[in-house]
């Protein structure tokens, strides 16, 4: 058993396929969308691969440490960098070859047309926090 | 209440369900309301108490009878409700009444139908973990840091797929024991031991069945598990096997371990738990690290390499080999391993180098005084590593070597 995280980014991934804005889709397709993520995720809940998932806000800020009681926060790193985290879904399955298996299929999400987005998801396995008995 | 006692009898409890014709999966269910019933009822301290009338029989006297009665019924309660009460209570008049427990133990046959080849081996282990080791849903997701939900998921689909498989059909040993194992490798999370759990599961093995490769298994699990306190640093930092305070093993599983792999070696029927037993045992033995017997460990890791032919087992060798005869040695032997991997790795889209294939060249070029290439190679490893632990550890090497050529 091993987890993955499975990324979708609003930017930094290579172009989807069926690239049109969400903006841009009916409310139709926004929603039959939103229905096959969340299908997604009740069959591997089923299946007992499921883990977590979250979207994210795509506002934020970047906060480092700056001398004492005053963190500095910059708003929008984002006009710079080239890397957007949109949400994630964290999956525990038995192989490698699940795991890409189930970011095809997830990659497959209908967008605008009804159509998939061929959306590019990054699969990244977990470390594992405790050491197997190999010395 | 005494919760091991309880995990303890699950199994049996388990099979006298399904002997006396449940449905394995309605079994199961019942078996565990009837622990939480126990939990709830069952006196707490060591003197009879009155509120113990949940079950016909006494819990103190009788505890295995107590839950066979209390779990039999959940099952008909649960049973009666639905389409097949007529069956089931024809089935009810049929049976014996549930007075004492058969003395008759299915517990091997639940082992069997638990690691059943139809299932994922994380289903199998899930199921191992409910069915036989009498864990809590909630307890096996906390070890496997998934939700309840997921883990209550992925038990029901394994008991779906198992629950028209016959209950007296033998099984393979060999998938228990890999079952077994797994739980062993899981180590420590939540408040479940798993290694604890799989040593405890493999000893009831051990006690149901007469084979020398659970001997092998049980041994192997003991032997390891003797040095765990003395394998992480108090920062969780690996400690490695040569840098160990042996003063901090377990002797007594250290003795046990060697005391029941000597008595499994003698039915000349090896195996290869038995094989990885005996050279945990050789580690075991060595006073301090520079008298580990590396020549005999050599011996055993080529019977190993033998009954497995993984290349995991040779690149092991090659340690040995390397303690034995010298790094020079030890770099050939993992050249040959090159040469064979390259050979079998035809038509894979995905290179699969053997893990930790580089953490063990960057040691050999280390012993034999090349320092650069060591510390470029442990950065490597470092950056192939599937556990953080190992990571890390592998990190610190190279940063060691790295700073040593800059002085």
């Amino acid at each position: 058993m091993a987890k993955y995280l499975l990324l979708k980014h609003y930017r930094g991934a290579p172009a989807p396929v069926n690239d049109v804005p969400m903006d841009q889709w009916t409310p139709e397709e926004i929603s039959a969308h939103v229905q096959y993520m969340n299908d997604f995720a009740a069959r591997l809940e089923k299946t007992g691969e499921f883990v977590d998932g979250q979207a994210l806000a795509p506002e934020g800020m970047f906060v480092r440490y700056d001398g004492e009681g005053r963190p500095p926060v910059t708003d929008g790193p984002f006009a710079e960098t080239k890397d957007l985290i949109a949400g994630w879904m964290v999956i525990d399955v038995d192989s490698y070859e699940r795991a890409v298996e189930l970011a095809g299929e997830l990659s497959a999400a209908p967008g605008a047309g009804g159509k998939p987005i061929h959306e590019w998801l990054e699969v990244r396995p977990f470390l594992a926090a405790h050491p197997t008995v190999t010395e | 209440m005494n919760e091991a006692l309880l995990r303890s009898l699950t199994p049996s409890v388990l099979g006298i369900l399904v002997r006396r014709g449940a449905d394995f999966a309605a079994a199961e269910d019942a078996v565990q309301d009837a622990l939480v019933e126990a939990v709830r009822v069952w006196p707490t301290g060591p003197t009879p108490s009155s509120r113990s009338g949940s079950g016909g029989e006494d819990p103190i006297r009788d505890p295995k009878g107590w839950l066979v009665t209390v779990a039999w019924r959940k099952f008909l309660d649960a049973t009666r409700a639905d389409a097949a009460r007529r069956r089931r209570e024809d089935l009810v008049d049929e049976e014996p009444a549930p007075g004492p427990a058969p003395a008759v133990d299915d517990t091997l046959q639940l082992y069997f139908l638990c690691a059943h080849p139809s299932l994922t081996p994380s289903s199998a282990v899930a199921l191992t973990l409910r069915a036989v080791g009498g864990l809590t849903t909630r307890q096996i997701a906390q070890a496997y840091l998934v939700p309840e939900a997921t883990m209550a998921q992925r038990i029901s689909r394994a008991k779906r797929m198992v629950s028209g498989v016959r209950f007296d059909q033998p099984g393979d040993v060999a998938t228990v024991l890999r079952v077994l194992y797994l739980v062993f490798n899981e180590g420590y999370s939540g408040d479940v031991d798993l290694a604890a759990e799989a040593i405890r599961l493999t000893r009831q093995l051990a006690a149901a069945i007469d084979h020398p490769e659970v001997a092998g298994l049980l041994a192997l699990m003991l032997l390891h598990h003797a040095r765990r306190a003395a394998r992480t640093a108090p920062d969780g930092s690996l400690v490695p096997l040569a840098e160990q305070d042996r003063g901090r093993w377990d002797t007594e599983s250290i003795a046990e371990g060697v005391e029941i792999l000597q008595a499994a070696l003698a039915r000349d029927r090896l195996g290869e738990f038995q094989a990885q037993a005996a050279i945990a045992a050789l580690h075991a033995d060595a006073p301090t690290a520079e008298e580990t017997d590396w020549t005999q460990i050599v011996e055993w890791y080529d019977e190993l390499a033998r009954l497995t032919d993984s290349p995991v087992v040779r690149l092991n060798r090659a340690v040995a080999v390397g303690e034995a005869d010298g790094p020079r040695a030890g770099l050939a032997a993992l050249a040959s391993l090159d040469e064979s991997s390259a050979r079998s790795r035809t038509g894979t889209s995905r290179g699969c180098p053997v893990p930790r294939r580089a953490a063990v060249a960057a040691y050999l070029h280390e012993r034999d005084g090349d320092l650069a290439t060591a510390a470029r190679l442990y950065a490597e490893a470092a950056r192939e590593a599937t556990n953080l632990a190992e990571r890390d550890h592998l990190t610190r090497q190279a940063a060691r070597l790295n700073a040593r050529r800059r002085r």
